[in-house]
């Protein structure tokens, strides 16, 4: 199948230092990817490289056709003003925007979609509360929501189970699955492993380098996981340029 | 003096109690100009400023409208050192002043881990610094007076047409900005994420809060242009949960507050311009104490919970 993206070693990090290490590979159209990794593995900087949000500091990432704000982005902490005075409506029909731009009306059409997100997140009769009063759950199924309504082909969600509780996850992974289902190509960082087991066909062991890239019965094994919990996550300060140019390729 | 003859003169025909009333209300407006211009002037820099300071309030950059009412400062300086009190030397100048100001902060704040708020901070006080000195080389007491608290009994036809321009761009640029103004203060990440409108509307914000600076600077001086737009907000964030309610909200008290203040310093010897913003001063605090969104009456006495 084609590839969705491409990732030509890319090195990604802050103030030179790199949290993604040259991590070449690709990912197939209408794949369900799971990113996995302890904490500072790169997985959430990886995610802000592929949304554009962070300039590679090496190596480029290629989206195929789609542009990076045709990719629809879940956030890890999504830096959300709570107190805003908005209403969950007008909060998920925000997601509309590159179908809507500046001026696009809100017709019935629009109400219509935006009342369908909100009824497959299950947050009917929520559309006039305003957003401070969501608790973290409801605020992520309006996320999800909003997900939703950006119809992007490429959909990218940083832990987007986190702090939430079984039934709601289960809820949003069934979302995730119809995505998938629809052949939108799907990325999912998560430290669940027995959810990325029994949901998604292929992992990516991230530990700054690509641990492991492929199915997910053969990237998450026992000794590959030690080895990922290895990495080392600080950073040094005098560490010396990086020479290696082109490391050996890995794909899925 | 011309005021006492004048209510004297009326007072004979006037009927006693209610007329009265309309007597100090209506009276001062119908009689004088000044008054009416006046009137004028400050519901045009309601439209404008209030909305403004709405978004001010809720992008958590209240007082950044303080700063930058002192960066227009140094510009209406030069501009008056150039041609004295002329309005369009002196409207220019603070514009120049105040858009430097607010480009180079946003800019920073932008390319720099420097905050925002830190940044203005450095380039206000600099032009501060500036505004000052050089309003102490060429100016009198009473010109400086002037440049700092203005005078809204003193709009000529020039002016008001300033003022009425600078709120109709206001009103439409607004109009234009509105959403990803509205998704980058809720959500900016997401913003960024699906488009790149968010730096221009910011900047495009930035000017907005310099043409209503600029604008309330005539009338209420470089001190109190601020009031119209950041108490209306205030005031608003008291009585309702939507952010269109609040415009209007802001918009009223503005008016009201501009109109009782305009009254309030025709009867008496308070200047015009913090009769207004003690007017409005005064709105904030019942509004403080008895608001239906968080006031703290509301917060005291909540009333009994709910079923569910």
């Amino acid at each position: 199948m084609a590839a969705q993206l491409h990732f030509r070693d890319v090195t990604l990090g802050y103030d030179r230092h790199p949290a993604v290490h040259h991590l070449s590979g690709e990912v197939a159209k209408g794949s369900l990817l799971a990113v996995c990794g302890p904490n500072g593995a790169g997985k959430s900087t990886l995610f802000r490289g592929i949304v554009g949000i962070l300039k590679p500091l090496a190596g480029q990432i290629g989206l195929g056709e789609v542009a990076a704000r045709d990719i629809a982005y879940l956030p890890q902490s999504a830096d959300i003003d709570r107190s805003f005075p908005i209403s969950v409506f007008d909060f998920v029909g925000t997601g509309l925007w590159r179908s809507k731009g500046l001026f696009g009306g809100f017709g019935k059409p629009e109400i219509a979609r935006v009342d369908h997100a909100l009824s497959a997140v299950g947050l009917t009769g929520f559309e006039n509360r305003s957003i401070g009063t969501l608790s973290g759950g409801q605020m992520q199924r309006m996320l999800f929501a909003r997900l939703l309504l950006q119809d992007a082909r490429v959909i990218v969600l940083d832990e987007p189970f986190n702090a939430i509780d079984a039934r709601t996850a289960t809820d949003l992974m069934d979302l995730v699955l119809r995505w998938h289902g629809e052949g939108r190509t799907v990325l999912a960082a998560l430290h669940d492993l027995d959810l990325v087991r029994r949901h998604f066909p292929q992992t990516l062991l991230l530990a700054r380098q690509a641990v492991a890239w492929g199915a997910t019965a053969q990237t998450l094994t026992a000794e590959r996981l030690l080895e990922a919990r290895r990495m080392c996550e600080a950073f040094d300060d005098d560490a010396a340029a990086c020479a290696i140019d082109a490391p050996p390729q890995r794909a899925a | 003096m011309m005021r006492r003859r004048a209510r004297s003169m009326r007072r004979p025909s006037a009927q006693p109690d209610a007329p009265m009333i309309t007597d100090a209300l209506i009276a001062p407006f119908t009689e004088f100009e000044f008054m009416r211009r006046a009137l004028a002037g400050v519901i045009a820099l309601s439209l404008g400023g209030a909305p403004i300071g709405v978004f001010l309030m809720l992008r958590r950059m209240s007082l950044v409208g303080d700063a930058m009412a002192h960066a227009i400062l140094p510009g209406a300086a030069i501009g008056f050192l150039l041609s004295g009190l002329n309005l369009f030397a002196m409207t220019f100048g603070g514009l120049i002043a105040g858009f430097a100001v607010a480009i180079l902060a946003g800019v920073v704040a932008r390319v720099t881990e420097l905050k925002e708020d830190a940044s203005l901070a450095a380039f206000y006080l600099v032009s501060l610094a500036l505004g000052v000195a050089i309003v102490s080389i060429k100016g009198t007491n009473i010109d400086l007076l002037h440049v700092l608290f203005g005078n809204v009994l003193a709009l000529d036809d020039q002016t008001l047409m300033v003022i009425a321009f600078n709120a109709t761009v206001t009103l439409i640029l607004l109009a234009v900005i509105w959403r990803p103004l509205v998704i980058e203060c809720v959500d900016p990440l997401f913003l960024r994420s699906v488009s790149r409108a968010g730096a221009p509307a910011h900047l495009a914000f930035m000017a907005l809060v310099v043409i209503n600076l600029v604008n309330g600077f005539h009338a209420l001086g470089t001190l109190l242009a601020v009031g119209l737009m950041i108490l209306p907000a205030g005031i608003a964030r008291f009585w309702t949960r939507d952010i269109s309610a609040m415009m209007l909200v802001a918009v009223l008290s503005a008016v009201v507050s501009g109109y009782a203040g305009l009254v309030l310093s025709y009867l008496t010897k308070i200047p015009s311009g913090p009769a207004i913003i003690l007017i409005a001063a005064v709105i904030y605090l019942v509004s403080l104490l008895f608001g239906t969104v968080g006031g703290i009456m509301r917060k005291l006495f909540p009333g009994r919970h709910l079923e569910a």
